[in-house]
């Protein structure tokens, strides 16, 4: 059994990564999931949340940013369909900090039902930021 | 000298037109590499969607989705992209003769057609052509947004889910390069599985389905309606590079053109004026020999 698949990233404006990998791990909407070679097809919609690929036997790890989308696992391939797909490097921690103090005070004002699904909606990705830079930086510290 | 003046005013307006399309030619050529950027930007997207929207057509689910199950056909719809502008050659004419082509296959067979219009040029078109126009979306601009198409794909994919049609099309032109552009015709769904002999085909057995989380419905719902806005938004994006493609082509020929017509009518003019100057000296010469 081969030990590593293809991998195939792309959000909606570009394509973020192409290439063998031998572990991804992503968050799907009902909860974080680990996808080694030789997965059984499986589809399923990712929630915010950091996306994760180890490549190389281990030695290189690099961190996404994703707002959301779909992961389709194939034997041999796995295609991850952002919506949006960020480098975690690329996330700025004080800015998603106050985006979730922001979604939390408008939660708790309450003013309308719109404004509360949308308030969640961002605070869901805000929490969601800030999970990806601590994975991001319990990574840099292990080196 | 009456000619020869005529002629002269001519050969200016000509100039001017030539100084307009050659503007017209380097504004294309400059917004056709945005255009193309903007088109090769989202392709992977658009790739990647159909692959797996192909897997799911080959693979044997537990649930069917609407849009994998082929209907008997009684009403068929095309979403129809063209340029809200024209001088731009025949892209959008041969755009139109593919679809009514195409269309009239199914009418022959008794079965009716809808449209949906993108872009101003095919809304003037089908509202001419007569067929049953469901929606017309125009003026998207240089950089059209997935999000302006939502109406009119919804228009079609609910038609869809109340059985008013039983196929969709979108049809839009593709960008082969810059000097050629072909009308296509693709058929959105019921979902079409990939050629057989496409990618990786591996020992598998013969029916396979995915695990799906949450669960296949509500899945495929969103996947599949994600997978339909993006086909169309690339449809559009690859036309709006096809049509400053073309408008290039066309606004260069139509320079050249000018350029050669100008030549001529010179030619025409430089011997007009030297008949009336031989006309001139011989009416002196003959005039003197008389006094």
């Amino acid at each position: 059994m081969a030990n590593s698949f293809q991998c195939e990233i792309v959000s909606a404006e570009q394509s973020i990564f192409s290439g063998e990998i031998e572990q991804i791990v992503a968050a799907g909407v009902e909860g974080d999931l680990g996808i080694l070679p030789g997965h059984t097809p499986l589809m399923t919609e990712l929630a915010p949340g950091p996306l994760r690929i180890i490549r190389n036997d281990g030695a290189e790890e690099e961190i996404y940013y994703v707002t959301g989308g779909f992961l389709e696992v194939q034997p041999d391939l796995v295609s991850v369909l952002a919506d949006t797909a960020v480098r975690a490097h690329d996330l700025d921690e004080a800015q998603a900090e106050e985006a979730r103090k922001e979604a939390l005070k408008s939660l708790n004002e309450q003013q309308s039902d719109l404004d509360y699904t949308r308030a969640t909606a961002e605070l869901a990705e805000a929490v969601a930021k800030l999970r990806t830079l601590d994975q991001l930086r319990r990574m840099s510290g292990r080196r | 000298m009456a000619a020869a003046k005529e002629i002269r005013t001519q050969i200016g307006s000509i100039k001017n037109t030539q100084k307009i399309t050659s503007a017209m030619e380097m504004v294309a050529a400059s917004k056709m590499r945005k255009a193309q950027d903007r088109m090769t930007a989202s392709q992977p997207y658009a790739r990647q969607i159909r692959k797996v929207v192909g897997h799911i057509a080959k693979a044997n689910p537990e649930y069917r989705h609407d849009y994998m199950i082929e209907r008997e056909v009684e009403r068929v719809g095309y979403i129809v992209v063209s340029s809200d502008r024209g001088l731009a050659g025949g892209l959008n004419v041969n755009l139109f003769k593919a679809v009514v082509k195409d269309a009239k296959q199914w009418r022959d067979k008794g079965v009716e057609v809808d449209f949906v219009a993108i872009g101003s040029k095919a809304g003037a078109f089908f509202r001419n052509y007569g067929g049953n126009l469901l929606a017309a979306k125009s003026g998207l601009g240089e950089a059209p947004e997935a999000k302006d198409l939502i109406g009119s794909v919804k228009v079609m994919l609910d038609a869809f889910d109340e059985g008013d049609l039983d196929r969709l099309y979108v049809v839009n032109n593709e960008f082969v390069n810059t000097m050629t552009q072909k009308p296509t015709v693709r058929q959105l769904i019921p979902l079409v599985a990939p050629p057989k002999d496409d990618d990786d085909e591996q020992a598998r057995p013969a029916s396979w389905d995915y695990l799906y989380e949450p669960d296949a419905k509500a899945l495929l719902d969103k996947l599949l309606v994600r997978y339909v806005e993006s086909q169309v938004y690339q449809a559009v994006v690859e036309n709006a590079a096809c049509e400053q493609a073309a408008r290039m082509i066309a606004m260069k020929s139509a320079t050249d053109n000018a350029g050669d017509l100008i030549d001529d009518l010179q030619l025409v003019y430089n011997k007009a004026r030297q008949a009336s100057i031989t006309q001139e000296i011989s009416e002196i010469v003959s005039g003197a020999a008389a006094v």
